[in-house]
C-alpha cells in the first residue's frame, strides 16, 4: 500500500467519489482557486470545474443552508468549513435543518451531506480557533460524527460518509494533515470503512486507552513510555463518535479492567463523559479502578505557546492517568 | 416475600432512635420514598422513608418506644401474607441484614445490633486484621469454597466497611479468596485486583490474626481454589466473546404473548400446585360418541373433547368443592359451572368459556365449542366469552401427547390435561385383547383442593367417562 498523507487521503476520497457520482460537489471558502485553506482540495477545480468545486463567500450559514437544500433535492454536497470553529456560525443549519429534516418530513427528504473540515487546536491560533466541537455535534440525534486519526481511516471513512444518506459531521485533525499512513489506492478496489466501527490501534493487556483523532497519537507515544515500565496499553479508537461502537470499546475494557479516556476537548460534558458512562455500565464487574479521563483544562485556549501546551493533554498526562488506574502512584 | 424493616441510620452519629409517631397505619400500602414514621434521633426528629413497595403488615414497635439501630420496627410485604415466622424472628432478635439493607441506602455504613455479622462490627475501614472471626454465625463463611465466598464478597455492599473494586470482588469469588482476610493497597484501603492475585499466588497479602489464620489452615484446603490462570481464562471467555449478531433473531413479543407470560409466571410462582394422574378405559366413551355421531348423521359431529367437557362439568356438580377459587380471606365456591377450553391460536392460546356446561346438552356444547374455537382463531372473541371460567380443560391428545401437566388458569383451582387415546394390551376373560386407554392429569391449587379431594373428583370424572350414558342424564 502506498504511504500518503492524511491530506492526500482526503483528496483521493473526494476525487474517487466524485468520479463515481456526478451528483457530488464541494462548496466552501477557498476550496477552488486557492486549492483549499489546508490544500485538501488541491487540483480538484482543474479536474471537476467550477460547477462542482464552488468557492463560497465568507458566509457559513448561507452555504451550509444551500448545501442542505441541494441535498434535499438529490445532490450530494460536501461542505468544507475552513475550520470547524467557523461551523458555529452555521450550527443552526446543521442542528435544526440537516439533522432534523428526515424525521420532520416523515422520511420524505434525505439529507445526504458531509460537513467536513479541520477541528481541534492547532498551533497558536488562540481561543476562538482552537476548539474541539465534536461533543456539540455528537449530542444531536440525526447527525453522524466521524473523527479519523490516520490517513487510512480518513480515506475509508470519508468515502463512506459521502455515500451515506444522512448528514455526517466529518472532523479532521488540524495537525494531522501531514501525518502519513499506508492507504489503499483507487486501483486496489473500493476502499470503505464502515461508520460506527472502532479500531484497535494497539493491542495490550493492562489498560484500555480510548482516544480519537489527534489524541490517538498522543496515546501511542504514552504507550511507548509505559511499555518501558512493562505496562501494555490497548488503544481503541472509536473513529466514529456517533454512532459509537460500544461493543468493541467495552470488550477491551472488560479485558483490561482499567480505562482511561483521552480527549482534547473540555472536561465538562465532553464526549469522554458519555464514553465513561457506557463503559461503567457495560464493564462494571470487570473494573478494577474508577475510569479516568484526560482532557484539556477547563479554560479557553491561551495564545502563549507554553500555556497552550500545558492546557492540552500531553503524553505525561496520559502516563500519569494510566499509572493512577493501575494504582502505581 | 414479606421482610422485616430495620431502623435505618437517620443521622451520622445515631445509635438508637425513639419512634415518635407512625404516619401510616398497619395495612397501608406504601411506595419507595413514602414517609412511614418520625424518629427522634440524637440530632433531631427525622423522617423514616421506606425504600420498598408493599403493604405495612405489622408494626413491631409502639409509638414512644426507643429502638436500637437496625432493630426490627415493622414488617412489609404483600397483603394477606403469612408473617408469623417473621414476627417470631423479630421478637427473637434483630432484622436480617438483607432487611436492614432494604430499609436504608445501601452505600451508607450502618452500625448493627448485637448479632450482626462480625466484619461489620469493625469500625475502621482498613483495620481488617482486627476483624473478630469468633461469632461466625454461618460456618460456610469461614470456608474458602468458591460458592460460599459469594457472601463475604457481597457483604461490603451492605456493611460498607470492606472496600474492593468490582474486578477484585469477582476475581475473589472465582479464586475462592475471602476478601475480609486481605488488606487493600488501593486508595482508602480499597482491595484491588493485584491484592487478590497476590493472595492467590502466595497468600502474602493475607493480614489476619493468628487464630484466623488457623481457622484457614484447618478449614480451607487449597485445592478447592482454581488456578489464577484458569480463573482469568474463565472470566475472559465470559466477557470477551459476546454472541455475534447473526447468531440469533429477536422476535418482538406481542401483547398477547406478554400477557400469557405474565399470567403463567404469576400462576407458577404464586400458586402451590400439585398433579393427580389417572388412566382409564376410554372405549365406552368412544363407542358412545360413535353412536351419537351415527344418530346425528350430517347434522353435526361430537368430538371426544366435547364429551370430556360435559364429563368435567358433571364431575364438578358431583364434587362441588373443586368448583372453587382462592380469594385469600375466603374460598369462593361457584354455584355455576363454566368450563374454559384451551384453544391454540397463532402465537398463543385463548381459553373461551362454555357457560353452564353442566346444564347444556352434548350437542349444544359441541356446536358452541366449534363456534368459539373458529372465532378464537380469527381473534373475534369478545371479552365475556373468554372470562369467568371456573375450571379448564386442555387437550393435547390430537398431537399424540400421551400425558402432560397444565399450569393453572387463575383464579380457577383446577385444570384437567387430556392425553391421547392409547392402545394397550389388556386381559379380559383370560384373553389378552386390545384396550383403549386415556390418561388425564389434574392440576390442583393446593390452597383450595387437597389430595384426597382432588382424587375424589377424578374418581367422579372417570366414573362419568367410563359410563358415558350418564352424560346424557
Amino acid at each position: 500500500m502506498p504511504v500518503i498523507s492524511y491530506r492526500e487521503a482526503l483528496n483521493q476520497a473526494m476525487r474517487e467519489e466524485m468520479d463515481r457520482d456526478a451528483n457530488i460537489f464541494v462548496m466552501g471558502e477557498e476550496v477552488g482557486h486557492y486549492n483549499g485553506a489546508y490544500k485538501v482540495t488541491q487540483g480538484m477545480l482543474q479536474r471537476f470545474s467550477e460547477r462542482r468545486i464552488i468557492d463560497a463567500p465568507i458566509a457559513e450559514m448561507g452555504f451550509a443552508g444551500i448545501g442542505i437544500g441541494a441535498a434535499m433535492v438529490g445532490l450530494r454536497p460536501i461542505i468544507e468549513f475552513m475550520t470547524f470553529n467557523f461551523s458555529l456560525v452555521a450550527i443552526d443549519q446543521i442542528v435544526n435543518n440537516a439533522a432534523k429534516i428526515f424525521q420532520m418530513s416523515g422520511g420524505q427528504y434525505h439529507v445526504p451531506i458531509v460537513f467536513r473540515g479541520p477541528g481541534g487546536p492547532a498551533v497558536q491560533v488562540s481561543s476562538q480557533h482552537s476548539q474541539s466541537l465534536e461533543s456539540f455535534y455528537a449530542h444531536v440525534p440525526g447527525l453522524k460524527v466521524v473523527m479519523p486519526s490516520t490517513a487510512y481511516d480518513a480515506k475509508g471513512l470519508l468515502k463512506t460518509a459521502i455515500r451515506d444518506d444522512n448528514p455526517v459531521v466529518f472532523i479532521e485533525g488540524e495537525t494531522l494533515y501531514n501525518s502519513t499512513w499506508d492507504v489503499p489506492a483507487a486501483e486496489a478496489g473500493d476502499f470503505l470503512i464502515p461508520i460506527g466501527k472502532a479500531d484497535i490501534k494497539r493491542v495490550g493487556k493492562d489498560v484500555t486507552l480510548i482516544a480519537w483523532s489527534k489524541m490517538v497519537w498522543i496515546c501511542m507515544d504514552a504507550a511507548k513510555v509505559l511499555a518501558e515500565e512493562g505496562i501494555e496499553c490497548e488503544i481503541v479508537d472509536p473513529r466514529t463518535l456517533r454512532p459509537l461502537d460500544v461493543e468493541t470499546l467495552a470488550t477491551s475494557v472488560s479485558k483490561t479492567g482499567r480505562c482511561v479516556i483521552v480527549e482534547v476537548g473540555w472536561p465538562v460534558a465532553g464526549f469522554g463523559a458519555e464514553v465513561a458512562y457506557q463503559m461503567q455500565k457495560h464493564c462494571m464487574d470487570a473494573l478494577d479502578a474508577p475510569i479516568e479521563r484526560v482532557t484539556s483544562e477547563d479554560v479557553p485556549m491561551p495564545y502563549a505557546k507554553n500555556l497552550e501546551d500545558e492546557v492540552q493533554p500531553q503524553v505525561k498526562d496520559v502516563v500519569a492517568a494510566v499509572r493512577h488506574v493501575l494504582y502505581l502512584d | 416475600m414479606a421482610q422485616i424493616l430495620g431502623l435505618p441510620k437517620l443521622s451520622p452519629t445515631m445509635e438508637e432512635g425513639v419512634l415518635v409517631r407512625w404516619t401510616k397505619k398497619e395495612g397501608d400500602k406504601v411506595s419507595p420514598g413514602d414517609l412511614i414514621a418520625e424518629v427522634e434521633t440524637d440530632k433531631a426528629n427525622m423522617d423514616f422513608n421506606v425504600e420498598d413497595e408493599g403493604v405495612l403488615l405489622k408494626f413491631l414497635v409502639k409509638e414512644g418506644e426507643a429502638v436500637k439501630l437496625g432493630a426490627p420496627v415493622a414488617i412489609i410485604g404483600k397483603a394477606g401474607e403469612d408473617i408469623s415466622a417473621l414476627v417470631a424472628q423479630a421478637s427473637g432478635g434483630a432484622a436480617k441484614p438483607a432487611a436492614i439493607a432494604a430499609a436504608q441506602p445501601a452505600a451508607k455504613p450502618a452500625a448493627r445490633s448485637d448479632d450482626a455479622p462480625p466484619a461489620e462490627a469493625n469500625p475502621a475501614p482498613k483495620a481488617e486484621p482486627k476483624a473478630e472471626p469468633k461469632p461466625k454465625p454461618n460456618p460456610a463463611d469461614a470456608k474458602l469454597a468458591p460458592k460460599a465466598e459469594a457472601k463475604p464478597a457481597a457483604a461490603p455492599a451492605t456493611g460498607g466497611k470492606l472496600i474492593a473494586s468490582p474486578l477484585a470482588k469477582s476475581l475473589a469469588i472465582e479464586l475462592g479468596i475471602d476478601l475480609r482476610t486481605l488488606t487493600g493497597s488501593g486508595p482508602g484501603g480499597r482491595i484491588v485486583e493485584r491484592d487478590v492475585k497476590a493472595a492467590a499466588d502466595g497468600g502474602q497479602a493475607h493480614a489476619e490474626t493468628p487464630e484466623a489464620a488457623e481457622t484457614h489452615e484447618a478449614e480451607s484446603p487449597k485445592p478447592a481454589a482454581p488456578s489464577l490462570e484458569t480463573a482469568i481464562a474463565v472470566r475472559n471467555s465470559r466477557q470477551m466473546v459476546p454472541d455475534a449478531e447473526g447468531d440469533y433473531t429477536d422476535v418482538p413479543t406481542s401483547n398477547m404473548r406478554r400477557r400469557i407470560a405474565a399470567r403463567l409466571t404469576e400462576a407458577s410462582r404464586d400458586i402451590p400446585q400439585f398433579y393427580l394422574m389417572r388412566t382409564f378405559d376410554i372405549a365406552p366413551l368412544l363407542g358412545f360418541r360413535e353412536r351419537l355421531n351415527a344418530l346425528l348423521g350430517d347434522k353435526g359431529r361430537i368430538s371426544v373433547n366435547d364429551l370430556i367437557i360435559k364429563a368435567v362439568a358433571l364431575a364438578l356438580r358431583r364434587v362441588p368443592d373443586c368448583n372453587a377459587s382462592w380469594e385469600g380471606e375466603a374460598i369462593r365456591h361457584h354455584h355455576r359451572v363454566h368450563i374454559g377450553v384451551a384453544v391454540a391460536i397463532e402465537d398463543g392460546l385463548v381459553t373461551p368459556v362454555i357457560r353452564d356446561a353442566d346444564k347444556k346438552g352434548i350437542g349444544s356444547i359441541a356446536a358452541e365449542v366449534r363456534d368459539l374455537a373458529d372465532r378464537a382463531k380469527h381473534r373475534a372473541l369478545k371479552g365475556p366469552e373468554i372470562t369467568g371460567s371456573t375450571f379448564t380443560v386442555s387437550n393435547l391428545g390430537m398431537f399424540s401427547v400421551e400425558r402432560f401437566t397444565a399450569i393453572l388458569n387463575p383464579p380457577e383451582a383446577g385444570i384437567l390435561a387430556i392425553g391421547s387415546t392409547v392402545d394397550v394390551p389388556v386381559v379380559k376373560d383370560d384373553q389378552v385383547t386390545i384396550g383403549k386407554r386415556m390418561t388425564v392429569t389434574m392440576t390442583c391449587d393446593h390452597r383450595v383442593i387437597d389430595g384426597a379431594l382432588g382424587a375424589k373428583w377424578l374418581a367422579a370424572f372417570v366414573d362419568l367417562a367410563e359410563h358415558p350414558e350418564s352424560l346424557a342424564l
